[in-house]
């Protein structure tokens, strides 16, 4: 089983010539997070597609006997050429699912109380 | 020519082809449409109905969820949400005619009563049996011939031996630690008391001690604490012109009972109507009718999840659907943690 100091998230470099090592602030990036699936993987994905800032996301599973997956971020230019970091896309997409998540669970857990007192009335 | 509502939220079910399979309500995608992700939105329009649940099972109605959410909690359902199981066996004695390893992996499928969330995960390189991640059971069961039984051969009455089926109720549960002031035998022994494990005969006997852990049904699926958990999208039959008697009643046997209902108008013809589509079973077979076919349109609603949770005994179905959102939740909790780590190097 995996320990609290385990790496799951790891961000690519970015590979534009001039500032290879910064992933901060960059419009594209590509993530490897470990031991996720399609569990995260589209989940994650259906919510930050619908971000409109993002030009594209997606991800795969590059070998299915290796556990991981590879998550790709491209934010839009606009006009005026800035980009949202992907960074920041992949932070609100995670906020985002944390919330409908617990939006679900809130709703989930008020209908379950609603149908026991039905039951038992 | 569908409109573009109906793309977006119908699946389309055509005599050869299914349409509109994948959801499109991403932003830019439609003119005049706002796609953008809004959780006050979501939260007005996401209901939740249920129809079922007692200790086992469960169904109810997810509204207004995409499938790429509805789908990650049954995955997790069944793959990542832990329970305890069978997963060492030491073998002392086995003269049984099932082989050690056979017997060790029907042993490692028997569901138990064991509470998933008192106990801690096995770290692999600890091998002593601790308290909060071991579970201890004894397996010893001989087979002799019963004395009582008659002889003559015709009499079935009595079992001519004494344990010859071997049961989940022999399993006999040895506490570790202060398991015994913790838990009742009932708490964390076999969810049924009936199964069989393995047949013997007079001479034979198995002596076993069972090594039980947590794990997830990734790891073995002995571990899954659902025995299913499925869901499917709420079908949708719209009759586009009336249908009458002959046609009506060709159109009830194309589907499931109780879906198409006839109806006497005040004319003296029947009617069909389209009574509880939810008992549908998404048959194709009415669009194979040249009568039939351009009065009727099949859809399944792409939002509107009919979800079903059968739990295998150790928790509630309602508490491992709770226990889904929650690790879906802690999962981005991990990797927001992450991010900032990363961003700092």
């Amino acid at each position: 089983m995996q320990t609290n100091d385990y790496i799951k998230l790891q961000v690519c470099p970015v590979d534009d010539g001039t500032n290879t090592k910064s992933t901060i602030g960059a419009p594209n990036l590509s993530f490897i997070i470990r031991d996720e699936d399609h569990t995260l993987g589209n989940s994650l994905r259906h919510i930050i597609m619908k971000n409109p800032a993002v030009d594209f996301c997606g991800y795969t599973i590059p070998h299915p006997s290796e556990s991981k997956i590879n998550f790709r971020i491209q934010s839009k230019i606009n006009e005026d050429s800035t980009a949202v970091p992907a960074i920041d896309i992949f932070r609100k997409g995670l906020l985002d699912l944390k919330e409908m998540c617990s939006i679900v669970l809130e709703k989930y857990e008020e209908s379950v109380k609603t149908f026991k007192e039905m039951e038992t009335s | 020519m569908a409109s573009l509502n109906n793309i977006r939220t119908r699946i389309k079910l055509e005599e050869t082809e299914v349409l509109h399979t994948t959801s499109t309500d991403f932003p830019g995608n439609y003119p005049g449409y706002d796609d953008r992700l809004n959780l006050d939105e979501f939260r007005k329009n996401l209901k939740i109905q249920i129809s079922n649940l007692d200790t086992t099972t469960t169904e109810f109605d997810l509204i207004g969820i995409d499938a790429a959410i509805a789908n990650a909690f049954r995955r997790i359902l069944i793959a990542e949400l832990p329970s305890m199981a069978i997963e060492k066996v030491h073998v002392t004695e086995n003269s049984s005619v099932l082989p050690d390893d056979v017997l060790a992996h029907r042993l490692g499928l028997i569901p138990l009563h064991a509470d998933p969330r008192l106990f801690v995960d096995k770290v692999s390189s600890d091998t002593k049996e601790r308290e909060d991640d071991t579970l201890i059971f004894k397996l010893k069961v001989a087979c002799k011939k019963n004395p009582k039984a008659t002889t003559d051969g015709n009499d079935n009455s009595k079992n001519p031996y004494i344990n010859s089926n071997v049961y989940t109720e022999h399993m006999e549960w040895i506490p570790i630690g202060n398991q015994a002031t913790k838990f009742k035998s009932e708490d964390v022994g076999p969810v049924s008391h009936d199964i069989l494990i393995v047949k013997l005969r007079p001479g034979q006997e198995i002596d076993l001690k069972l090594v039980c852990h947590k794990g997830i049904g990734r790891d073995h699926a002995k571990f899954s604490p659902v025995c299913t958990a499925s869901y499917r999208l709420m079908p949708e039959i719209i009759l586009k012109k009336p249908i009458y008697d002959e046609d009506a009643e060709q159109l009830q046997k194309c589907f499931t009972q109780g879906v198409i209902e006839l109806e006497d108008d005040n004319k003296g013809h029947r009617r069909a109507v389209v009574s509880k589509p939810r008992l549908d079973m998404c048959s194709r077979e009415a669009l194979r009718y040249p009568a039939l076919k351009d009065c009727i349109e099949l859809n399944k609603i792409r939002d509107h999840f009919i979800f079903s949770i059968e739990s295998v005994g150790a928790l509630s179905p309602d508490q491992l659907f709770i226990d889904a959102i929650k690790l879906v939740m802690s999962k981005c909790d991990r990797l927001l943690q992450e991010i900032d780590g990363n961003i700092n190097n």
